[in-house]
């Protein structure tokens, strides 16, 4: 299959656990450069499609595609599963994610931690990967945490820190998680920064997120899930601040 | 089929000495535990130290050492003391040192450091909210143990006491070492005498793994009855 | 030498009990003790770590056998254990003709054997246990980083399950000192056989045992520091600073 520019393609995912079906069908398509942020109520879906997007969660139905190459898949007794793990080990190189709760590995320093995947999935060189990695360290602004342990740092430090480690893999598209949604307020506005500037030097990102100013500002495509479904998508300028459906305007509506 | 060769009576009857022993030491450690325990949140500086010695020198020499130094210094002691009698008083009145006895006796004075620990890590880790809350309404501090405190330690000692538990049943065999006639001890007899170890050893450890078995169930349900109120089932 | 041995003579004169060939009876003892213990536990810590993980698998017919294996050894007294290695090996099939014969026949390899199966019954459940503890997220984020499950295995998971698990195998070293006491049971002269000895020899319970006490008490605090001190090293990640 020729490589196609669109580095991430979701068509038609379905997803049910157990009696409940949380995913009814969403598809999405991001180009080289697009910012896309999910929105939705907490149960919406928004944060399961995210993680079926690198199969995290196993789509029940639904196809995904990386510059058109698309993951296979199998049926097994337990249900539906990639038919080939190699494959989805060489996607997810390219698809780096950001956790809401940072994930950062607890036995090693945040040092560690960038390098990791870069020297053992990728096999870069590790003096390459640490030259890299203080590079990424600087730009996060955590040149001086190098050598911390996680449970050393502030929960932004610790956001920034796992920011750079996705940076590492140089990623085609990155995911974030609501990644500011375990942070102290206060601590917020550094991590949405960061993510500011990844995306005006044009990364493609996908965002799950409730900051609606970032949404606003930064992203070229806002996807309003309600229930497992898109209820509205478009352009932030529309979608925002001139939303159709009824439930999208008492989503938006100021909570006082 | 249980016959065994002839043993057949004798490892059930060892295996009698076997539980009964358990059953015993572990009595006599729930009582020093909770004494430890006491001991150890005791304000008191020497009961403090007193308590601490005690579990410290408790964990750092095996069983079997602490067995025989209370087995055998024990039987010397009942020794001097028959001697003393007879001397002075002319009494010739000859004192075995029980074997039993000193089983139980160790045994019971080991665990009872290990339940001491266990106890006390329980009672601290009850929350003080409860204990005020019985303060407030007036109880005294035995009415406070009895009814407050108590009950909510067990919840938190009982994954340890059954640990310990298990640890004691295990520790019985080694009475067979000072010369009581465990199961064991049985079925080492009978082994080295007919030569067909596995005939005898097998059935004893399968019974260790049986009385293991039976003490977990009896722990799952006590555990059940301690967490009513504490949410999960 | 010779200021060093009249001294240590004056020493030990005007006690009967510990002479310096009793002394070297003890000595001899924390030999066999430390070698028994020492080769048991490297042994089977060996052993243990693929066994924690094969623990793990999702196949029962690799899970249950390995299960099987740690309930009986951990449910059975060491002392059964020990009876039916040392009495039994005699009769495993064509044991005496073979090469291995001239070491069995010594008490102190079925001791090895069996001390070593027992450890690594117990180090699997540990590190199966600490294998299990290991955070959800951390495993997220290595799937979602590309690792295959070997790589993640031997980057993420064993080597936090490792540090976690310190405490714990910390106190089954310690165990496995005090359950070596029972090797004497089977004629070998470690430490408790050197006391057992010394105590039949001279009738001396107190000074036999109360020695050899002091010596075992020496040897655990001596493993409780090194633990304490492998922790303060290797677990400092977890402890926040200030």
């Amino acid at each position: 299959m020729a490589a196609t520019p669109i580095p991430l393609e979701v068509r038609n995912i379905k997803k049910r656990f157990g009696e409940t079906e949380v995913l009814k069908g969403l598809s999405l398509k991001a180009h080289k450069g697009d910012v896309i942020t999910l929105i939705g109520a907490s149960g919406s879906g928004k944060s399961t499609f995210l993680r079926c997007m690198n199969l995290l969660e196993q789509p029940d139905e639904g196809d995904l595609l990386l510059h058109g190459e698309e993951i296979r898949f199998k049926q097994t007794r337990y249900g539906r599963e990639p038919a080939d793990w190699k494959q989805v080990v060489r996607m997810r190189a390219k698809l780096s994610m950001v956790f809401q709760s940072f994930n950062l590995w607890a036995h090693m320093t945040l040092l560690e931690n960038i390098i990791e995947a870069p020297v053992h999935v990728l096999g870069q060189p590790k003096k390459e990967a640490i030259e890299h990695a203080r590079a990424l360290l600087e730009r996060v602004g955590l040149t001086a945490r190098a050598d911390a342990y996680p449970a050393q740092m502030s929960g932004g430090q610790q956001q920034r820190g796992a920011i750079a480690r996705a940076l590492a893999m140089n990623p085609e598209v990155m995911l974030f998680d609501e990644p500011t949604s375990a942070l102290d307020p206060e601590l917020v506005g550094d991590v949405l920064k960061v993510m500011r500037d990844l995306a005006d030097e044009g990364r493609t990102m996908v965002v799950v997120t409730h900051e609606m100013g970032f949404a606003r500002d930064v992203s070229s495509q806002v996807i309003y899930l309600h229930q497992g479904l898109v209820e509205e998508a478009g352009h932030p300028k529309e979608v925002l601040n001139n939303p159709q459906s009824p439930r999208l305007k008492q989503f938006l509506a100021p909570k006082y | 089929m249980l016959d065994l060769q002839g043993y057949g009576p004798r490892l059930l009857e060892g295996a009698g000495v076997t539980i009964q022993l358990a059953l015993l030491s572990l009595a006599l450690a729930l009582v020093l535990g909770l004494v430890t325990a006491s001991a150890k949140m005791s304000r008191n500086r020497l009961v403090h130290a007193t308590a601490t010695v005690y579990t410290t020198l408790i964990r750092g020499v095996p069983d079997l050492v602490l067995m025989m130094l209370l087995f055998f210094g024990g039987q010397m002691g009942v020794n001097v003391i028959s001697d003393m009698l007879y001397d002075n008083f002319g009494i010739d009145y000859y004192i075995s040192f029980n074997a039993f006895a000193a089983g139980v006796l160790t045994i019971g004075f080991i665990f009872g450091a290990y339940m001491g620990e266990t106890f006390r890590g329980a009672f601290m880790a009850v929350d003080n909210g409860q204990i005020e809350a019985g303060r407030a309404y007036g109880m005294n501090n035995w009415l406070l143990f009895r009814r407050i405190r108590f009950p909510q330690m067990m919840r938190h000692a009982l994954p340890g006491l059954s640990n310990n538990w298990m640890v004691l049943l295990k520790t019985t065999a080694l009475v067979s070492v000072i010369g009581l006639t465990d199961m064991v001890r049985v079925a080492a007899e009978a082994s080295r005498a007919t030569h067909e170890p596995f005939v005898f050893l097998l059935p004893v450890a399968a019974a260790y793994l049986v009385i293991a078995s039976v003490s977990e169930w009896i722990f799952a349900r006590l555990q059940k009855r301690y967490n009513i109120g504490f949410g999960g089932h | 030498m010779l200021d060093i041995s009249t001294w240590f003579n004056d020493i030990l004169a005007g006690n009967l009990i510990f002479t310096a060939q009793t002394l070297g009876y003890y000595w001899e003892g924390l030999v066999t003790t430390t070698q028994l213990v020492f080769l048991s536990l490297v042994i089977g810590l060996v052993m243990a770590v693929p066994l924690a993980v094969l623990r793990g698998s999702k196949h029962q017919w690799i899970r249950l056998p390995i299960y099987l294996y740690t309930y009986v050894f951990r449910g059975t007294p060491l002392l059964i254990q020990l009876y039916i290695i040392y009495y039994g090996v005699v009769f495993v099939d064509g044991i005496q003709e073979s090469f291995l014969w001239p070491l069995l026949r010594e008490a102190f390899y079925p001791a090895l054997i069996a001390f070593t199966l027992n450890t690594a019954a117990y180090t699997t459940e540990i590190f199966h246990g600490a294998i299990k503890a290991t955070a959800r997220g951390e495993i997220e984020a290595a799937r979602a980083y590309g690792m295959s499950q070997n790589l993640m295995m031997r980057r993420i998971i064993l080597p936090s399950a490792f540090r976690r698990a310190l405490p714990a195998y910390g106190n089954e070293v310690i165990f496995m000192l005090h359950a070596s006491a029972i090797a004497s049971v089977v004629t070998l002269m470690d430490l408790t056989g050197a006391a057992r000895f010394v105590y039949a020899r001279y009738y001396a319970p107190f000074e036999a045992f109360l020695f050899v006490a002091a010596i075992y008490l020496c040897l655990t605090f001596a493993i409780l520091y090194f633990f304490r001190f492998l922790e303060k090293k290797l677990l400092a990640h977890l402890r926040p600073l200030s």
